[in-house]
């Protein structure tokens, strides 16, 4: 039996190296980007602490940089991405706070709780990146475009990992 | 002083927020510009090994495509040897003493171990560096046309802008005209065709004519294929056209390429350095 650490950082590698061996070569069109890597970070457990989230975040977002030849911007997205997930978590709470053991997965939390969650970080943190990406306002609806489609994009694609990885055990 | 450190210490969150959000911000204004830091050499040396073993792969599944430009690349320059042409009018008497012509540009083989196409910002990470001699701002093309501009060099790797790539520009001229205009990449662009602007009313040209690389580059040789043109059009009020070309290159399948050393680039560039300086002064 792994512990909770040595599956997330196995979950950590696992992401990265789908992001930059498969997602990178994906060419889906100039206006879907999938970015699933932010999985990482939404599926840390309850329990860690929030400025660990924003230090896994900012690693995370660095590595990624370091194999997109961006400096620093999946860094800026994904310390967004961790800060908002600190907000967000006490806000979509059921009633009686997150239980021991719960992870943030469908098979835990439902649904709807998980679209709510999942797509609202997802959108935050594109929102940010292809905003930095880009560095300016006239091309702001192309550019939302990008957006939009991208985070469906990547929640369809996180949504289907669920399924096909994660069970309740 | 107590104060400051409970304050300090009571929204530690929210500074350990600020904190990296700063140094993400730093990582990107300071690599904005040209010449970044050391940043790129250090991360090169991980992400560089793991795209090169990635390239190998993929240059094996592409070997087919590549074996048919490098046969139709080989026609074209035995084409041109003078030693496969008929000579019509056997000349024996003259001697030429070549000193006029001096090598210009030289050649260094490059393989592509990464590339993007669908972003904003497109770049090219080849397997060449210092060690091969190459340096910032050199000219990247390949069999079928341009394909970049040197950014960043580490030992072993560089990294370097696409042509696909809103910060380029890149001075090109119609074929038969000769007119110039700067050739971008703008937002309504996809990864197979680029802009000209600028091109005066009076030059002649129709769909379909060549687009080459022009002298005024000072950092591609002249007469580089770049594309054909796709469509043109004149904004109202405009003195100019605005050509959409379509790019010779193919992006999606770029892998073997050529980073181009110009060797009186630095004395060009010393020597029109100097005059603007001197253009300032009088004003």
């Amino acid at each position: 039996m792994i512990n909770e650490l040595g599956k997330n950082i196995l979950r950590f590698v696992i992401f990265v190296l789908l992001q930059v061996l498969v997602m990178k070569n994906l060419h889906l069109g100039r206006y879907i980007i999938l970015l699933p890597y932010v999985m990482f970070i939404l599926l840390l457990p309850f329990e860690t602490p929030k400025q660990l989230v924003l230090i896994f975040s900012f690693i995370t977002g660095i590595t990624i940089d370091m194999f997109y030849d961006t400096p620093g911007m999946h860094a800026a997205a994904s310390v967004i991405l961790g800060f908002s997930r600190g907000l967000l978590l006490p806000v979509i709470s059921p009633r009686d706070g997150y239980e021991v053991n719960q992870k943030p997965t469908i098979q835990y939390m439902g649904r709807a709780w998980f679209i709510t969650y999942a797509l609202t970080l997802i959108f935050i943190h594109h929102f940010f990146f292809f905003f930095i990406e880009v560095f300016r306002f006239s091309e702001f609806f192309r550019t939302l475009t990008r957006v939009v489609l991208s985070t469906a994009g990547t929640f369809a694609f996180s949504y289907l990992i669920q399924f096909l990885f994660y069970r309740k055990d | 002083m107590r104060n400051l450190i409970n304050f300090l210490v009571k929204n530690h969150y929210y500074f350990l927020f600020l904190l990296l959000e700063g140094i993400a911000f730093t990582l990107i204004f300071t690599n904005r510009s040209y010449q970044s830091a050391s940043y790129f050499n250090t991360s090169r040396a991980v992400a560089g090994y793991m795209y090169t073993q990635m390239a190998n792969m993929k240059e094996y599944v592409a070997l087919k495509d590549e074996n048919d430009r490098l046969a139709q690349q080989n026609a074209l320059l035995l084409n041109m040897a003078k030693t496969y042409s008929y000579e019509a009018i056997r000349v024996s008497k003259i001697v030429v003493n070549d000193t006029l012509l001096r090598k210009k540009y030289i050649y260094i083989p490059a393989k592509v171990i990464s590339n993007t196409v669908n972003r904003r910002s497109n770049y090219i990470t080849l397997n060449v560096g210092k060690n091969r001699g190459v340096e910032h701002d050199m000219a990247i093309i390949n069999s079928e046309g341009i394909v970049g501009v040197v950014k960043d060099v580490s030992e072993n790797f560089s990294s370097c802008l696409s042509i696909l790539n809103k910060d380029v520009k890149v001075n090109c001229k119609i074929k038969k005209d000769g007119s110039y205009g700067p050739l971008s990449w703008e937002k309504d662009d996809d990864s197979e065709t680029a802009t000209l602007t600028d091109i005066p009313i009076h030059a002649r040209f129709k769909v379909g004519d060549t687009i080459l690389t022009s002298a005024l580059s000072s950092i591609f040789p002249e007469n580089i294929m770049v594309g054909t043109i796709k469509s043109f059009e004149r904004k109202v009020g405009e003195p100019f056209y605005t050509l959409k070309v379509q790019i010779n290159t193919k992006f999606r399948k770029l892998n073997h390429v050529f980073v181009i050393r110009n060797v009186y680039k630095a004395e060009q560039d010393s020597l029109e350095k100097v005059s603007q300086v001197r253009d300032k002064d009088d004003k």
